[in-house]
């Protein structure tokens, strides 16, 4: 990071050890980004940046794209396991002897998955997470290979999360910077992973907690980046790397907020210290399992700028409306329009002229309930920000001088 | 209307395709709910008959007539708030707004004075909080 004592743009400057300093010694001003909106508004960017010294944020909601590493400890004689099961939920292990990766949203074995239309999918990789971090014993299976170091073919175990090793949460894709809202133009109902939406554009579905989401408050990652310490499934966890369809090329507005989904983070933490209020597995209709997870993360407030980033209004963050009937299964880049997520969260959008009741997907009450907590930690001193070690991929931005 | 029974079969009409001419000569949505059917058993079958109201009692004739017992029940549906965790995909499912958002605090509210117990939250919910049971009607209503 610069040395403030250099030549700066801004009026104000802090540093992260400065900021860390505050915090150990329990000075340090937090807020959530709820809060921040408010003291923008009334004490203007530069006055928020001097008084504010870190804005938290949270959102917790359905994030595919989630799942674990988990060592199971050895068998006596030892295994190489190559098929492995949990509660009938295949997990992937081809990685070493008994390390495996189990996903999200893999189903159940004999799931009857989309035959019996639409499908329930009660039960997947999600779910063993969450059970898993509930304490609950679960069944595991392995086939293997005998080879001359391990000799073992198979093994049928009760395993606990306390008995494995080692048992990492690694989402390759969460915490999507904004998402679509989306409708269903086509004149039948149709189910997906925006939820359940009744023909001829009667609801509209979005998926964001607004301007309490993390990327949504740091648009162009100029704080959240690898190292950068977090709140994950209710216990600690990091920004690992940029996610999977990570796309800092997204259109954006003025505020440097993007209009479409953009920026997305892999994010990992000890799955032995979270909790399974944060970490739940859900069975989306007729589309499948998968994992809601609660996610926060602490945002410097270094300048006026990310002051401004972190003061940003559910009446400043737009989403386009996506059709979910036709167009989004076919690859069609198409939209029906913008709207802002004070829109959204009215109740009600207009469509092409036609008044469309809107539902969140996204729990609005746990991401506060994230922010609030993580401004807990912050303040009683137990959690101190992380700096980046490097950037995620971001985009040319500066705020217009005018404005 | 929608009304739901609970249907006893006598094993010997177990295996007759009931549910198929139901809906080919009554004309009535046959929603099953729940099922329990196996060969030379009795079976039972909760089930969700929809459609003009003289259909849906002529369709209940018919199954008298093949030994089919029938017992209005009346649905309940109850969240477990221990598991919801206020997402409110549920809110725009739900007819009557028995489920709704409220603002600004944006919790997910459920209802019962209001809920119809039509059952749509049940398999929309991520979490299965919603829940819906049966219990008998009383009975000068069974068979109504
Ligand atoms: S059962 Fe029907 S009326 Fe009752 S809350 Fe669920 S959707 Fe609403
Ligand atoms: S869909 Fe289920 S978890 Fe979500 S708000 Fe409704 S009842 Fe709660």
């Amino acid at each position: 990071m610069s040395d403030p004592k250099q030549e700066s743009k801004f009026e104000v400057n802090k540093t992260y050890a400065e900021i860390n300093a505050r915090i150990k010694a329990g000075e340090a001003v937090v807020v959530t980004a709820d809060e921040m909106t408010d003291i923008v508004r009334q004490e203007g960017p530069v006055e928020a940046a001097r008084r504010v010294d870190v804005v938290t944020t949270g959102t917790f909601s359905t994030m595919c794209s989630s799942g674990v590493f988990l060592n199971f400890g050895q068998t006596n004689p030892t295994i190489k396991a190559q098929k492995v099961w949990i509660n009938k939920v295949s997990a992937y292990a081809g990685i070493a002897a008994i390390d495996i990766y189990l996903g999200a949203t893999e189903p159940a074995e004999h799931d009857p998955l989309n035959q019996v239309y639409p499908g329930d999918f009660r039960y997947g990789g999600g779910h063993v997470i969450e059970d898993l971090v509930a304490g609950k014993a679960v069944f595991l299976e392995a086939k293997a290979y005998p080879t001359d170091c391990y000799a073992n073919t198979k093994c049928k175990k009760e395993i606990t999360l306390a008995e494995m090793p080692y048992a990492l949460l690694c989402n390759p894709r969460n915490a999507y910077q904004n998402y679509n809202c989306a409708v269903n133009l086509s004149d039948k109902i149709v189910y997906t992973y925006m939820g359940t939406l009744k023909p001829n554009c009667r609801n509209a579905n979005y998926c964001s907690a607004g301007q309490l989401s993390p990327l949504l408050n740091d648009p162009l990652y100029r704080t959240i980046g690898i190292g950068t310490r977090i709140f994950l499934g209710g216990g600690v966890g990091y920004v690992t790397f940029r996610g999977t369809q990570h796309n800092p090329g997204a259109p954006r507005g003025d505020n440097g907020v993007p209009t479409r989904p953009a920026g997305t983070l892999m994010v990992q933490g000890d799955l032995k210290k979270m909790s399974a209020d944060w970490l739940r597995g859900v069975s989306l209709r007729g589309y499948g399992t998968s994992l809601a997870v609660g996610l926060g993360i602490p945002i410097p407030i270094l300048n006026e700028d990310m002051a401004r980033f972190t003061g940003v209004s559910d009446e400043e963050i737009f989403t386009h409306v996506v059709d979910y009937g036709h167009d989004y299964t076919n690859g069609i880049a198409r939209h029906y329009g913008k709207v802002s997520y004070a829109q959204l969260k009215s109740g009600e959008i207009e469509v092409a002229g036609q008044k469309v009741p809107t539902a969140p997907l996204s729990s609005l009450p746990g991401a506060r309930k994230i922010a609030e907590t993580l401004k807990g930690w912050i303040q009683s001193g137990k959690f101190h920000l992380g700096e980046p070690v490097d950037n995620l991929p971001s985009a040319d931005f500066s705020f217009n001088p005018e404005k | 209307m929608t009304k739901i029974y609970f249907l006893r079969y006598p094993k010997e009409t177990s295996s007759q395709p009931v549910i198929y001419h139901l809906i080919q000569r009554y004309e009535v949505e046959f929603n099953i709910l729940k099922a329990d059917i196996r060969p030379q058993r009795d079976g039972i079958m909760v089930v969700e008959l929809k459609g003009q109201k003289e259909k849906v009692t002529d369709s209940l004739d018919y199954l008298k007539s093949l030994g089919v017992q029938a017992e209005r029940l009346a649905g309940k549906v109850h969240r477990d708030e221990n598991k919801c965790y206020q997402c409110g995909a549920c809110t725009g499912i739900c007819p009557v707004a028995a489920l709704y958002i409220q603002r600004p605090g944006m919790e997910v509210i459920f209802d019962p004075e209001k809920c119809t117990a039509c059952g749509l939250c049940v398999p929309v919910c991520p979490v299965r909080s919603m829940e819906i049971s049966f219990d008998p009607m009383s009975d000068t209503t069974a068979l109504a």
